[in-house]
């Protein structure tokens, strides 16, 4: 045994950790990695969303409209970094308009889709019994078809019911509001899920019998006192839902049923990419990839808030 | 064993008929089928009310329903509209397997599905198939190669996989395998249909052409299933009874195929099985991408044009096969599972 | 004259975490006989599972490394064997019989399965060979009607009965050496007396040496002809069992001694526990691990940490106290 120090202080008992981390250089890499991996997620989102956000100021949306048809399938170039489209209009341009419908869809939708499948989570957890028999049938039996036909049909039947919107001197399409509340409709689902459960461990315990006994009310309770001790799945299921949102409003705007043109989203910019598939590559190569790497910071950033706030999930 | 399949079946009715009423309804208030069946021409006002009354929609909602679920021809219609009732109806009920008529083709949506399904399966069952092995492979293969760089490559790859959208795999493997190659006089793979209409529909020409939509339908799920498999396998490997398999000197081998991985197919196969009939959800996308003759296909054109009867008889056959795999998926774990089988 | 079966040397293991660096085993020595039982005694964390473990090479590497010492076993240093070699050892020549029976039996095996592949693998029987051995294994270890219990998963036996199969499992290629990794821990008392009877009387009949870890004196008594009482990853005393029970020779084991429940001692008695808490094992101690909750302690302990001096015969114990002036009973 070798002595160590000549101190004579006495060593302090187990609950000093003050020791400075030898952390193995794997180990500690792979803790710092998956950190990291989220941190860079939130800077690529946040990139992305200048690009989206501020590119606006590098070109107007007249411009992104605008075709000429004499300048159409150009490949990239210095006046046209992401080439042209079909029938002539700049594809950076309209990347970034586009990028703004579908950064917006993605994040009101899942605004939406929070809101109804924590209602329905939280109602069917906390009531239980016959409320929670109907909610949650109601609940398994939209889930039991794939969302991708149910977000068709209703975008079909009602994508044109919304007429044209004018804010601030830009034209939408009434179809992005139909397309972010037909995505908040059928994917609150998995949100309710996980609220319900939460509502079924925390109503038993002490701090809600609690509560009861000291006559608060049920609204009280479910909202002040339950909800917000449920905050942390539900952040990480919300983020990782916004990349959800982007992919299926993606998905509908290249089946043609989603946000109509001449509104550019990164879905519907897809649409005719497959005619010219061999032809020019650059009409789903940039706003393919820019879904790509939306979906993929979300994606990471979704999976660090999951290790940061839950801690028991010790599996890397 | 038994009791509990039959109870499961029960759980599962309930289901279905929450279903089928909301995607009646929803149908009953977004189609015109009238407007649908009259193609482009504007149907004339005595030809609506005779179609109106062929078709049932004079009816109340709730009959419709009866009649959708158990057909009609146990009573009769007023086909000539004097108010007196007299020809049978023709239909027998999707409970009974009709599912009800084209609007557009006059067809029998059990026919046109029909017709199509195979070409689905098929892309499916591939699709299935080739996911489930690479994952496994590539999920055992990093989990016993935990903390090192190959595992942190893998695994950063596979994240990048499933984050990807279909159309951008399809269209980047089409690029790469049937534009790139072709220009480079490399054998290339062909982008559209499930055979060349010139050669025939033979063996070879299907499986040539399946492989890019399986490509593209694969990498997604797999980059998935992988993260699975390899979380489910690690945490297998970090029981007790593992440790006490490898005192016994058990070699590497056994100890992670026979003993690990019996216990970690468990939840594997729940994956499987419970997401295999989504992959009809994929397989919408790719089928267009591709132009694959499959049931995906069908649903896009028909729901194009308004055809509710097929979009109809689509989903709900896509929602029965949920059912019935939720079921099957239930079933056989409990078979494998001896502490549930042997209770 | 008793032959040497192994002979451990100045064993250290360590685990990196993300925390830092885990001093688990900080050289740890000692030796075992043919046919010996050994007792290691020592608190949760003292490092006494660990070090078995390590003898047997079932750290698993990221975070655990042995990075010292030597093990040796008749003639052979199990430290440096490859994996391969390894794997003849275990099951065949050194057996582990673990804690808790509910989760070290796989539950989606037979125990016949689990049974019949040490004997297939070590000792290359055939199917039919290895269930009839598997059967006459099942009835030493006490399991009533053995051969349809062949076909049973470990669900459908009890605490107790696991923890026999479990035995027969360890013993099925009668291995010289048995490590017993706190066995009865997690049974009710009735059973945990049933067990160690049970491995008493095999050990008797197979001549095996056992290395029995436990944090239950009481336990010991009856078990061991020696025993090692460990803390904080270090070895502290090793005596004879009689020795240790009379002249206990080091502070903790003084301790443990006390804070036995018994039923001689006057009812109104408090139970004696011993005040603080284990060090924690990310720092590297100054002085003797143990000087923070000793009641003995003298300057010399906090300076300088205390090697395992003799203090008698086949008694060796780590405190400057013990040596100098001896404790008090």
């Amino acid at each position: 045994m070798t002595a160590h120090s000549t101190s004579l202080s006495v060593p302090q008992p187990a609950d000093d950790l003050a020791t400075e981390p030898l952390t193995l250089w794997q180990l500690g890499w792979l803790r710092f990695r998956r950190h990291k991996m989220a941190l860079f997620g939130g800077v690529l989102l946040i990139v992305l969303m200048i690009f989206s956000f501020g590119g606006a100021f590098l070109y107007t949306e007249k411009y992104a409209n605008f075709n000429d048809t004499s300048q159409r399938l150009e490949p990239p170039s210095s006046e046209h970094p992401f080439g042209t489209d079909s029938i002539g209009r700049d594809i950076l341009a309209r990347t970034i308009y586009g990028g703004q419908i579908s950064l917006f869809i993605g994040f009101v939708a899942v605004l939406i889709e929070t809101i109804l499948g924590i209602l329905v989570g939280a109602l069917a957890g906390y009531y239980g019994g016959l409320v929670d028999s109907i909610l949650m049938r109601f609940t398994e039996a939209l889930l039991i078809i794939p969302t991708i036909f149910w977000l068709l049909v209703l975008a079909k039947f009602y994508g044109g019911d919304v007429p044209e919107i004018h804010i601030a001197n830009r034209a939408f399409s009434g179809s992005v509001i139909v397309i972010v509340l037909i995505i908040g409709a059928t994917s609150w689902m998995y949100l309710a899920r996980i609220v319900r459960a939460e509502f079924l461990s925390l109503k038993e315990r002490e701090f809600i019998l609690a509560a009861h006994a000291t006559g608060t009310s049920n609204f009280e309770i479910i909202f002040y006192h339950i909800l917000p001790n449920t905050i942390a799945p539900i952040i990480v299921s919300s983020t990782l839902s916004v990349a959800n949102a982007i992919l299926a409003e993606a998905y509908i705007s290249f089946l043609g049923l989603g946000v109509q043109p001449p509104t550019a989203s990164w879905g519907n910019m897809l649409d005719n990419s497959v005619k010219y598939l061999d032809s020019a590559p650059w009409l789903w190569f940039f706003p393919g990839m820019l879904i790509l790497l939306t979906v993929l910071s979300i994606n990471f950033l979704g999976d660090g808030l999951r290790d940061a706030l839950d801690p028991r999930s010790r599996v890397i | 064993m038994f009791q509990y399949v039959i109870k499961r079946l029960l759980q599962g009715i309930p289901l279905l008929i929450i279903v089928s009423l909301t995607l009646f309804l929803l149908m009953m208030k977004v189609g015109d089928p009238i407007a649908t069946m009259g193609g482009r021409t504007i149907t004339r006002p005595d030809d609506r009310e005779r179609l109106t009354r062929q078709l049932g929609l004079d009816k109340p909602l709730a009959v419709q329903y009866l009649y959708w679920l158990i057909g009609n021809d146990w009573t009769k219609i007023d086909a000539d509209g004097d108010g007196i009732p007299e020809k049978s109806g023709t239909r027998r009920g999707i409970l009974r397997g009709d599912l009800g008529t084209s609007l557009v083709t006059k067809e029998p949506v059990a026919k046109l599905i029909g017709e199509r399904i195979p070409n689905t399966l098929i892309l499916m069952l591939a699709s299935e198939i080739v996911t489930i092995l690479f994952a496994l492979f590539l999920g055992i293969y990093s989990a016993l190669r935990q903390y090192s760089t190959l595992d942190n490559i893998l695994t950063a790859l596979l994240f990048i996989g499933y984050s990807m959208p279909i159309f951008f795999i399809s269209l980047m493997s089409m690029y790469v395998f049937a534009v790139l190659f072709k220009q480079w006089g490399l054998p290339y793979l062909p982008t559209v249909g499930m055979f060349d209409p010139q050669v025939g529909k033979t063996t070879g020409q299907v499986l040539w052409h399946m492989v890019l939509p399986v490509l593209s339908l694969s990498v997604i799920y797999f980059a998935g299933y992988s993260r699975y498999i390899r979380s489910t396998m690690l945490e297998v490997m970090s029981q007790d009874y593992i440790r006490t398999a490898k005192s016994k000197g058990l070699p590497r081998r056994q100890v992670v195929y026979i003993h690990a991985l019996k216990n970690a197919s468990l939840p594997i196969v729940t994956l499987v099985g419970l997401d295999l009939p989504f992959l009809l959800g994929g397989a919408v996308v790719t089928e267009r991408i591709f132009a694959w003759p499959g049931m995906g296909r069908l649903f896009l054109d028909h729901l194009s044009r308004a055809d509710v009867s097929v979009v109809m008889g689509i989903m709900m056959l896509v929602a029965v096969a949920v059912v019935v795999f939720q079921i099957l998926t239930d079933i056989v774990y409990a078979w494998l599972d001896p502490r549930i089988r042997y209770d | 004259m008793v032959d040497s079966l192994l002979r451990v040397t100045d064993l250290k293991t360590r685990f990196h975490t993300p925390e830092g660096i885990v001093h688990a085993v900080n050289g740890i020595s000692f030796h075992l006989n043919e046919g010996e039982t050994v007792a290691v005694v020592g608190e949760s964390g003292c490092g006494k599972s660990v070090s078995m473990l390590s003898l047997l090479r079932l750290i698993p590497t990221p975070p655990g490394e042995i990075y010292s010492g030597t093990a040796i076993y008749r003639n052979d240093d199990l430290l440096k064997k490859s994996e391969q070699e390894m794997e003849d050892v275990r099951g065949r020549e050194i057996s582990m019989i673990f804690q808790d029976p509910m989760t070290s039996l796989n539950p989606v095996l037979t125990i016949g399965r689990q049974l019949t592949e040490s004997l297939r693998l070590h000792l290359g029987m055939t199917q039919e060979q290895a269930e009839q051995r598997a059967i006459s294994l099942l009835e030493q270890v006490g399991i009533p009607d053995p051969s349809r219990r062949l076909g049973d998963f470990p669900h459908q036996f009890s605490g107790g009965m696991r923890q026999r199969v479990m035995i027969a499992m360890a013993l099925s290629c009668a291995p010289s050496l048995l490590i017993a990794d706190e066995p009865t821990t997690a049974l009710d008392v009735t059973i945990q007396a049933q067990i160690v009877e049970l491995v008493a009387r095999l050990r008797e009949s197979l001549h095996m040496a056992i290395i029995w870890i436990t944090h239950d004196l009481g336990v010991v008594a009856g078990m061991a002809d020696r025993v090692i009482v460990m803390y904080a990853g270090y070895i502290v005393e090793e005596a004879d069992v009689d020795d240790l029970y009379d002249i206990p020779s080091h502070p903790y084991t003084l301790a443990l001694l006390a804070a036995l429940p018994r039923v001689d001692r006057r009812r109104d008695q408090r139970l004696k526990s011993i005040p603080g808490a284990p060090p924690n094992l990310l720092v590297e101690p100054h002085g003797c691990p143990f000087a923070p909750r000793c009641e003995f302690v003298i300057e010399q302990c906090l300076a300088e940490n205390p090697p395992l001096m003799s203090v008698g015969k086949n008694h060796a114990s780590a405190c400057w106290v013990a040596v100098k002036t001896g404790l008090p009973r």
